[in-house]
Parts: structure tokens; sequence; C-alpha cells
């Protein structure tokens, strides 16, 4: 179980940072496609299962067919144009800023008190419990969001026509 | 042999940090969008391990509505690139500098 934590982890890291330093945003989005997968696989680890089978269909397979279609759409062809770096030094800059939060993140997580383990409920994880919750205690957050989705149709409709009348 | 919740906060932590690195050194602002994916990817595998630890369903339903946010945020978010493509001709956000003084 640690092993394959450790491998889908790795997967994960690698194809991150494959995405943040690859020159073509196409390229980009394929790596992140395998980023999803290998933290879908994570979500099985955890006893997700509803949530690592929602990660692949919507995430990888909506979310980034949505991107590469962009990206095909608009048809970027040269890569980053490099010479016009707006001050020198702003890639060195960015990676000290990240090293900074990750720092922070790190502190504060190792600062956190963790209560004890709760016993372990039957099912966790699997459709029929995240139902019961999503339509008790959530309900109103889980109707929320269907208006929340029903405003980014629209609001993505119309930014996407090409003359407003 | 359960994982412990410690090695899912350590890797939440490193998604989350090249995230960041990706947002604040590339300049197309397609890829930092993926990048902004991927933090709130870091965000939603924090979450699974904590549901994983406490044995709630709780985080698991944050989760869902993470995803939900990031599917409409995208939604609206390619639309806007598509929109300024259309206008200024670039997605590079160093072209997009009318508002500077």
């Amino acid at each position: 179980m640690q092993t394959l934590f450790f491998i889908l982890g790795g997967v994960a890291l690698v194809s991150g940072g494959l995405v943040v330093f690859q020159k073509h945003p196409l390229r980009s989005a394929l790596w992140l496609i395998v980023n999803f997968f290998a933290v879908a696989g994570i979500y099985l680890l955890a006893h997700a299962e509803f949530i690592a089978a929602i990660q692949v269909i919507v995430y990888a397979g909506a979310i980034m067919v949505l991107f590469l279609f962009v990206i095909m759409l608009l048809n970027i062809r040269q890569p980053e144009a490099e010479p016009k770096i707006p001050f020198i030094g702003q890639k060195l800059l960015g990676i000290v800023l990240a090293g900074f939060t990750g720092l922070i993140l790190i502190y504060g997580v190792s600062k956190a008190v963790l209560g004890s383990a709760k016993a372990v409920a039957p099912g966790l994880g699997n459709t029929e419990s995240i139902a019961r919750s999503l339509f008790t205690n959530y309900l109103l957050p889980f109707e929320v969001t269907s208006v929340l989705l029903l405003v980014a149709i629209v609001g993505a409709v119309v930014l996407a026509k090409s003359k407003l009348k | 042999m359960v994982v412990p919740v410690q090695y899912y906060l350590a890797l939440s932590v490193a998604l989350f940090a090249l995230g960041v690195i990706g947002v604040l050194i590339r300049r197309n602002a397609l890829v930092i969008y993926m990048c902004i994916e991927m933090m709130l990817n870091a965000v939603n595998l924090a979450f699974i391990g904590f549901a994983d630890y406490f044995k709630a369903v709780d985080g698991q339903m944050f989760v869902f509505f993470v995803l939900t946010v990031a599917a409409a945020e995208v939604a609206v978010g390619l639309a806007l690139i598509v929109a300024i493509f259309r206008n200024r001709g670039s997605v590079y956000v160093d072209d997009l500098n009318i508002l500077k003084w």
C-alpha cells in the first residue's frame, strides 16, 4: 500500500514538474492528464472510490478536453518567446517565492495538532454514503452548486460569442 | 499497511508549490490556468487524506464541491482567454498591459 502510494506520488510529482517546465502548452496539458490519473489512483488508496471516478471523468475527461480544444482553437504555434523578459531573474524569483510558500505550508502542517482518529465507519467513501451526506447535511450547498454551474454556462456562452448585440 | 496522513500532506504541499512555481514563472495564460488546476488538485488531496484519517465523509463532500467550482471556473476562464485572444491576438500575460501606467 505504501509502495503504491510512493509510486503514484512520484508519478504525480514528475508529471506536475513536466507541466510547469514544458515549452508547448499542448504537452503541458497532456502531462496534466497523467498527473490527474496519478492523483485519482491515490484517491483509490484513500478509500475515496467515488471521488476517484469523478476525478477521472470530470478532470481528466471534461476539463482537459476543454483545455485541449481551446489550445487547438487558438492554434499557438511558437513556444513561449524567451527574449521579452520584463525584468531579469523573474524565473529565479518565482521559484524562490514558491519555495517560501512551500516552507510556510510545511511549517503550518507540522504545527497542526491531529485529534485521535475515529473508529471505521462502514462503507466510507462509497456512492451510498456520499449520496446520503449530499442530500441531508449538504443539501443547500448542492443546490447552490447547480445555480453556480448555470451561471458558468451562461457566462461562458456570453463571453465566447463573437459579437454582442 | 495504511498510509499515514503526513504523507498525503507532504505530497499535497509539494504539488501546491509546483503549481505556485508554474503560476509565477510561466507567461502563457493557458499554462497558468493548468497550474491553478494543479493547485486545486493538491488541496483536494489534503482533503482526501484527512477524510481517510478521520474516517469522515465530509472531506470527500468538500472535494466534490471543489471539483464543481473548478469546472465552472475553467469554463468561464477559457471563454475569457478566447475573448482576450480575439481582442489582442495573444495569450501571453506580458502582452496584456493596457492597464499598466
